[in-house]
């Protein structure tokens, strides 16, 4: 029997790889890009697990919310990404710190 | 009595408008305001003077303002006027009055005079402020203003470092002295409830050995701790031996100022201070023993001083810190009429000879060392004359009973009074200042001698070759720094081949008339003002009315001492006018001779006893030491490396840190963000 426990577990190991895989990344941005995806679906098992669990369908109507925001933000973070990279020449993570003081 | 607002409070005006003016008013204009104002105190002193002259007179007190009015302190600021004050004002006004025409001779060249002129009427207010004091504290304010006025009045040529250092040397030692004052002053309060002066003297002779105050674990009786802690105020002021080590360097500043501060007033005020609290002093017989052995020593040692001197100035100096023992011995055993006579005729010839000093100075292009001087006689014959009226009247020249110059009365009177007291120290006073009185006339006479007679040796002095070489007016440093020199006492000057006569092709002039008339006034002070006085001031018990302690008994004795003690001083006089005759006109290769026989003795005379090099190594050095220590080891080393070094420190190698932190990467911001999410959930959660 596959209970909700099993869910959270994955959609755990999933937010913890979203996670480190920002941490960790050192190639590029668009990395960085696909692990908030990755975080972001880790909260949807969540959310749809949950909800089928607790019989409320509030949550999968959230999962819903949160692809369509998922979607604009791997819009604009491409668009974003692309107009970067023209202007710089690289989307290397480690030369990305013009950020700092 | 309202005029006495008058005469102290117009030189304040005249101060404050030629200082605050300066430049903007002009020369002329400046020392016409401080003059005049001067000359108008001296007309309205004189008056008042002539009426407590007659007698019987009562003081007056003159209310001002209002002042403190602090719990069980009240005094008011009020002047004070009485037989003590009186001969104060004529004393100030007249020297001060002379001085400020004198300057306008002396100091016509110099491009300050407003400020030296708003400086000499500032310490002449401060100097009214003092005598006509009629509480401790308003006495307190004129001394410190007579202190300010001097310090600012010896560094007046500020670009001249050794004034400079003359002028804080002054300062400090005077400090010494006036924390004694003011721990006088404390501790009258403490005892009498009261700063008005009436009153401590009025309750003072019950207080006569009345209680007594614990101190380092010994019973020590009051009335003796305050009046020594008030004598220690007045030794400072009137440079008495310990103290006295400021007075020869004060001769830094112009002449004018040697003759008005440093000879006639203000040194007086610790004199001026002793008769005034007579009545304390009258309780506390070992204070006066202490006043009689200090004035009686620094009579002594300055006298001994003065005869190995060269600079003209630093002679007349220490003949003055010498004259000021005289009036606290006198003091001291008790004939304060006699102290306050001599301060009275001493006003009078010691000024003079400042002023006829200066006018040699001025007339050998501010050369100050006797041995380039020489046949002036016949070159300055009013200054000559001048100046043998000075010195007549302080060597005490008179016959007995007919006349006599001012000093011969106040001196002789002196050394009776010292005589008659009966006591070990006023016996030994009496011989100790009869002695220096030898001392007086020997280095009076040559000084004399040496400017005024011989041959002229003038040929050697910087200051003259100068003046030959650059034209007579070419514009000088005034007292250019020769005199240290000369102190050092180095043959600094190769005599000049081109003439003869040894003097240089220089002709000395005569002093303008500005400069004369002064001299001229105060010689008639110095041949007359013990002939005309000395009977008031000695024998009236009227005339001082209860102004200072009157004893009838001590001066019945004064009249009845032995024809011996009379005569001494005019012996020891005629001996040391014989001595210095022989030295400096008959055998002028005596001095140096005897110099070399008494080698050690002559240097510990010439370097005034050691007392510098004592100081210095004594108090000077460690006090030096212990500011560097404290600067070096304890700001440096201690506040400032872990104040505000330390907390610089801190910040520089935290930004170190920081800047790491701030990278640019967003993944390390990212998880700086998460931990502070985690911290925050952790926080709320548990």
């Amino acid at each position: 029997m596959i209970g909700v426990e099993h869910y959270v577990v994955v959609s755990s190991i999933l937010f913890v790889l979203g996670v480190l895989g920002i941490f960790l990344n050192r190639k590029n941005i668009i990395v960085i890009l696909m692990a908030i995806e990755l975080i972001l679906l880790a909260v949807n098992i969540n959310l749809v697990a949950f909800s089928a669990f607790l019989q409320d369908l509030t949550g999968q109507i959230f999962a819903m919310f949160v692809l369509t925001v998922a979607a604009g933000e791997a819009a604009i973070g491409l668009a974003i990404l692309v107009i970067y990279f023209r202007s710089r020449g690289t989307i290397a993570v480690d030369d990305v710190n013009r950020m700092k003081g | 009595m309202s005029s006495i607002l008058i005469i102290v409070f117009a030189p304040l005006l005249a101060a404050i408008v030629a200082g605050l003016g300066n430049r903007a008013i002009g020369n002329f204009p400046a020392k016409l305001i401080t003059t005049g104002a001067l000359f108008l105190s001296c007309a309205l002193s004189w008056p008042i003077f002539l009426t407590y002259l007659g007698g019987d007179v009562p003081a007056a007190v003159v209310p001002v303002l209002q002042w403190v009015q602090s719990g069980d302190m009240t005094f008011d600021w009020a002047l004070r006027v009485d037989t003590l004050t009186a001969i104060m004002l004529v004393v100030i006004t007249t020297v001060s009055a002379l001085v400020h025409l004198y300057s306008w001779g002396y100091m016509d060249e110099d491009p300050d005079q407003p400020r030296f002129f708003a400086y000499l009427c500032l310490f002449t207010f401060a100097m009214l402020m003092l005598v006509t004091a009629d509480n401790l504290v308003q006495m307190f304010f004129g001394w410190e203003g007579v202190g300010l006025a001097s310090y600012l009045l010896i560094g007046f040529w500020f670009r001249k470092p050794s004034a400079n250092k003359a002028a804080i040397k002054a300062f400090v030692v005077n400090r010494v002295g006036d924390l004694g004052f003011m721990l006088g002053i404390f501790g009258t309060f403490l005892v009498f409830g009261t700063v008005s002066i009436p009153e401590i003297l009025a309750a003072a002779p019950a207080m006569e050995g009345a209680s007594t105050i614990g101190f380092l674990g010994m019973r020590l009786d009051t009335m003796t701790i305050l009046c020594l802690l008030l004598f220690i105020g007045a030794m400072g002021k009137s440079a008495q031996l310990g103290l006295h080590t400021w007075l020869p360097d004060a001769m830094e500043g112009p002449t004018p100022v040697s003759a008005l501060i440093h000879a006639a007033t203000m040194v007086t005020a610790g004199v001026f201070m002793v008769c005034r609290l007579s009545p304390m002093f009258e309780a506390a017989p070992d204070a006066l023993t202490v006043v009689t052995f200090i004035g009686a020593a620094t009579c002594l040692f300055a006298a001994t001083v003065g005869t190995t001197q060269w600079d003209i100035k630093r002679v007349i100096a220490y003949s003055t810190c010498s004259q000021l023992g005289y009036m606290f011995f006198a003091a001291g055993v008790g004939a304060y009429g006699a102290a306050m006579f001599h301060l009275f005729t001493h006003a009078f010839f010691k000024a003079l000879l400042f002023l006829g000093a200066g006018s040699v100075i001025h007339a050998m292009h501010h050369e100050q060392d006797m041995r380039y001087y020489g046949a002036l006689r016949k070159q300055i014959p009013l200054t000559f004359w001048a100046m043998m009226a000075g010195t007549l009247a302080i060597t005490g020249v008179g016959v007995l009973g007919v006349f006599g110059f001012a000093g011969f009365y106040s001196k002789d009177s002196i050394l009776e009074a010292a005589f008659a007291s009966g006591t070990e120290m006023g016996r030994a006073a009496f011989w100790v200042g009869a002695f220096a009185a030898l001392l007086t006339s020997f280095y009076s006479w040559r000084l004399m001698f040496l400017t005024f007679w011989g041959k002229p040796r003038w040929a050697a002095s910087e200051h003259i070759q100068h003046a030959v070489h650059h034209g007579h007016d070419a514009p000088d440093e005034h007292n250019p720094p020769a005199q240290e020199n000369a102190d050092m006492g180095d043959p600094h000057h190769v005599p000049s081949p081109a003439h003869g006569d040894g003097t240089a092709g220089y002709h000395p002039h005569e002093s303008p008339w500005t400069m004369l008339v002064p001299l001229a006034v105060l010689s008639v002070g110095a041949v007359f003002a013990g002939f005309v006085f000395h009977h008031a001031f000695i024998d009236e018990a009227a005339f001082w009315n209860g102004s200072i302690v009157y004893n009838e008994h001590l001066i019945h004795a004064l009249h009845e001492v032995p024809l011996w003690v009379k005569l001494t001083a005019t012996v020891v006089m005629l001996i040391g006018l014989a001595i210095a005759w022989m030295a400096y006109i008959r055998d002028t290769s005596i001095p140096e001779k005897t110099a070399t026989q008494l080698g050690p003795v002559y240097r510990f005379l010439y370097n005034k006893w050691y007392f510098d090099e004592l100081y210095n190594l004594v108090f000077v050095r460690p006090a030096f030491w212990f500011g560097r220590v404290f600067w070096k080891r304890g700001d440096e080393g201690i506040i400032d490396r872990f104040g505000p070094n330390g907390a610089a420190w801190v910040v520089e190698k935290g930004a170190v840190v920081a800047k790491r932190v701030q990278s640019g990467y967003l993944t390390s911001y990212a998880l700086i963000m998460l931990l502070g999410l985690v911290a925050a959930v952790t926080w709320v959660l548990f």
